[in-house]
């Protein structure tokens, strides 16, 4: 086999060993914009990479994911709302909606294709955002604010930068680990083949509804998930945050970052983000470079930077 | 090794108005290779389908190894040991050779709700495919990306699915359409080493194939069948040649 | 009885505007399978055009004649630019593609026009009633909208049906290649198409601007309620965009009038006025959804190859 240590993966582990090892350049810096900023980007990296198994690994282009990003955070604020605190309580709950969401948009959607999936993923979406939008006791429109972070058993205190930071971190790495074993399970590889010929699939024998419905279903759970955490960082979530353009938010960093790979949507992310806050330095209208550069990205460079690493190493190495 | 393996009877098809199967009776004999000749239109690819299961007939039954298969699904048909390869590819051209070939091993091992452990590395999904994939001669390209292959070795591949699940018969549809000189005659030395260890009914078109390795040949026309015996007697069978023969001399090597 | 004819009015004008933009939505995806979620962006266009132009010539039909000239050129532009790179690729492309000129659009005109809205006031001519039957007003406005997306409806309706540009585009919905084979400028084809679908947005945005708004993201919101009556009528198929427009257009605004007042027969007067917004904004979701799954090719297809 070829040697593993390529020029995408050493990028690859850099990534990651800064990632963990941000907190104490924080401290000897002092820089806690850097902190904030990254766990936002890290959350964010948690939510594409979730995006990812459906749409990557899963070929299932939904246009709603960020209903579940919503839903999550609202479990969260909902209950924090109504005096539940404990995230032990919160979290699970807001896995479950997830979930159950999941399940029954899923399970509508995955008996169409193509465009009518898009729509149909996009339509569910929206109909998500009208019905919290319309929830007047919980803000509405306006948003709902959390006064209360979610509450662990001590010592962990989300409150405490640091630790809701590394809570963030570990709960990444955790979920790009278990993306990992699932795509190169008997699963995975189910999956994978309906993403690259349903038809095959099923003529081989496979009843490959099923496996993809799951998939769905574990990816929006993990939506969720990045969910709670939102409304965590920013003690506030409002309908916003699941309004169809920022679906399509995610799918940018997906493709930016590559969607071939377990990490590439963290890539995007941290690209996407990093890029945002040093343009947005020079000018305001920094949107108008990159909307072109994503139609470029599509265009020419269709497996993302992770795409483009990998294509360093096959010149190298030839 | 002469009883029968697998028979059609009374076999018939349609399809508005136009009979694709006309009271076909088929026997192929276990241990032989036996080759559907027939002109264009002649309702070749139609019967495979009856016979693998893609297709239901309107009338008849089929049997296999003495089991009653006219209802079964596909891919029941396949864990009794009827496989068939298809006479368009259609693999999964992102994924390696070796993962297309151990789908189709997954997909008679049991279910695949297995979320962690890694599938690659299962010996009861690898190993059955790097034998099929080495019967057909392409083991060396087991890690490759399908895409990066040639058309003939895509060929092989379908072969290599199809055997995937230690089938018993092989029903192969066109195996050569769309190969070149030398392709054509690695998959007819493939095929050549194939028939010492199962039975296959081979649909083809290219005459020198068929003549060079089929036991047996039937030759059908309109949906019936004319005229079914060794390729000598066939050769010298007056109705075929004037229904067939003629034809393939100017369409050979299509 | 006064206000339902007058609602019944209202959903039938605001169906014909989602007609306009759904149409040249439909077209687009049914001639060149182009997926084009930048179309909102071209409705956005027509508007801010409109209301920049208007207040500058000071007429109000002057500033639309030229505000359509102009999204008619932006959207040529665009195809030329962009959308000709696209074709022939996976409608993911397109989606990816079409969402970064979304950011564009919007990006664009809040440097060109700052990031309020614009407002385009009607001219006094229009902004008057109308007695339609005995005894029931109407806008006038509302009315000239009516009359002229029923007239653009019949124009594209010849022109699809009756002329040649017509024969070669509906040839073209159904077999790409052949007309190609035959001779046609399939380019220059692509582009005019694409460039009508963009007047046709320009047209709705325009049109839309004096009684709902001109602002950043407009494009976005309505773009949704297009792309479902295109899924609801049938994708390619203009007749169908129609009937799914009016459709759309009346169960939106008859809901949205008299679903507090159903919902109030069943629920608690507390409970009505909670739900009945979010409802009454699900309830063409609920129709798409419907269709998808009893007539997933939508309610009349165009015939594909």
């Amino acid at each position: 086999m070829n040697s593993a240590l390529t020029v995408r993966n050493i990028v690859v582990c850099a990534l990651l060993v800064a990632l963990a090892l941000l907190p104490a350049y924080v401290k000897i810096t002092g820089n806690i914009f850097v902190l904030t900023l990254f766990t936002r980007i890290v959350i964010l990296g948690l939510a594409a990479v979730s995006l990812n198994l459906m749409l990557g690994f899963g070929g299932m282009m939904s246009f709603g994911h960020a209903a579940y990003l919503g839903i999550g955070g609202y479990a969260v604020g909902i209950l924090a709302h109504e005096g539940i605190y404990s995230g032990l309580v919160q979290w699970p709950v807001a896995l479950l909606a997830s979930a159950v969401f999941a399940l029954v948009v899923g399970a509508l959607s995955l008996r169409t294709r193509g465009v009518y999936f898009i729509m149909i993923t996009l339509a569910f979406a929206q109909m998500a955002y009208y019905i919290i939008a319309g929830l007047a006791r919980y803000g509405g429109d306006d948003g709902l604010t959390i006064y209360k972070r979610s509450q662990f058993l001590a010592p962990l205190d989300l409150t405490n930068k640091v630790q809701f930071y590394y809570v963030c971190v570990a709960l990444l790495f955790g979920a790009i680990y278990l993306v990992h074993r699932l795509v190169n399970s008997r699963f995975g590889l189910v999956v994978q083949g309906s993403r690259s010929n349903d038809l095959r699939m099923r003529a081989i024998g496979f009843p490959t509804y099923r496996y993809r419905l799951t998939c769905f279903v574990i990816a929006g759970t993990l939506g969720g998930l990045a969910g709670a955490l939102i409304a965590n960082n920013t003690d506030f979530v409002s309908p916003s945050m699941m309004y169809w353009t920022r679906s399509g938010d995610l799918i940018i960093m997906v493709v930016l970052g590559g969607m071939g790979s377990v990490v590439g949507p963290l890539i995007g992310a941290v690209a996407l983000l990093v890029l945002e806050e040093l343009l947005s330095g020079i000018t305001e209208y920094w949107q108008i470079i990159l909307g072109p550069l994503l139609l470029l990205v599509v265009l020419f460079a269709r497996g993302g930077i992770d795409g483009l690493l990998s294509q360093i190493r096959a010149r190298v190495a030839a | 090794m002469s009883e029968p393996l697998l028979q059609a009877e009374n076999l018939a098809k349609r399809f508005d108005g136009i009979v694709a199967t006309d009271n076909l009776a088929l026997t192929v004999k276990a241990g032989e290779l036996h080759a559907i000749i027939g002109p264009n239109g002649a309702g070749k690819t139609t019967l495979i389908a009856q016979l693998g299961g893609q297709l239901a007939p309107d009338s008849g039954r089929i049997f296999f190894a003495g089991n009653d298969i006219t209802a079964l699904p596909m891919y029941r048909r396949g864990r009794l040991g009827l496989a068939r390869s298809f006479q368009i590819t259609s693999l999964f051209l992102d994924l390696s050779v070796l993962d297309n070939v151990m789908l189709a091993v997954q997909a008679h091992a049991g279910h695949s709700f297995r979320f962690w452990r890694s599938a690659r590395s299962e010996p009861e999904l690898r190993e059955p495919a790097l034998a099929a994939l080495a019967r057909v001669g392409l083991a060396d390209r087991a890690e490759r990306v399908t895409s990066a292959l040639s058309h003939g070795e895509h060929r092989l591949i379908e072969i290599a699915m199809a055997l995937a699940g230690r089938p018993r018969m092989l029903l192969l549809d066109e195996p050569m359409a769309g190969l070149g000189p030398e392709e054509s005659a690695r998959m007819v030395e493939m095929l050549r080493a194939l028939k010492q260890e199962l039975t296959i009914l081979l649909v083809e078109h290219d005459m020198e194939a068929v003549f060079a390795l089929a036991d047996r040949i039937t030759v059908l026309v309109y949906g019936r069948v004319i005229a079914t015996g060794a390729p000598a007697e066939i050769r010298s069978n007056a109705a075929v040649r004037d229904a067939y023969l003629g034809e393939a001399e100017s369409t050979d090597h299509v | 009885m006064t206000l339902f004819i007058e609602q019944c009015l209202n959903g039938v004008q605001f169906g014909l505007l989602l007609f306009l933009l759904a149409a040249g939505l439909t077209l687009v995806f049914g001639i060149m399978d182009l997926v084009n979620l930048a179309h909102g962006s071209l409705y956005m266009v027509g508007a801010y055009f409109a209301a920049t132009l208007t207040a500058w010539t000071g007429s109000f039909v002057l500033g639309a004649v030229l505000a359509l000239v102009g999204t008619l050129l932006v959207g040529m532009a665009v195809e030329v630019i962009a959308m000709r790179r696209l074709y022939g690729r996976d409608h993911l492309d397109h989606v990816l593609g079409t969402f970064g000129l979304i950011l564009f659009f919007d990006e664009a005109v809040r440097l060109i026009w700052g990031p309020e809205g614009l407002s385009l006031p009607l001219p006094s001519w229009l902004n008057t009633s109308v007695t339609i039957l005995p005894g029931i007003q109407y806008s006038a406005y509302r009315l000239s909208i009516i009359i002229v997306a029923l007239a653009v409806a019949a124009v594209l309706y010849l022109l699809v049906m009756r002329t040649r540009v017509g024969m070669l585009i509906r040839a073209g919905a159904s077999n790409r290649e052949m007309v190609g084979a035959l001779g046609v400028n399939i380019k220059l084809l692509y582009t005019l198409v694409f460039g009508l679908g963009a007047a046709l947005a320009g047209l709705a945005g325009l049109m839309q601007a004096p009684i709902l708004t001109v602002q950043i993201g407009m494009g976005e919101n309505i773009l949704i309620l297009a792309f479902v009556i295109t899924v609801i009528g049938g994708i390619g198929s203009i007749r169908g965009a129609f009937i799914a427009a009016i459709l759309v257009g009346f169960v939106d605004t008859l809901g949205r009038s008299y679903l507090p007042d159903i919902l109030r027969l069943v629920l608690s007067p507390n409970a009505a006025a909670t739900a009945a917004p979010a409802l009454s904004s699900m309830l063409i979701y609920l129709v798409m959804a419907v269709v998808l799954v009893v007539r997933p090719e939508g309610l009349f297809p165009a015939v594909r190859k």
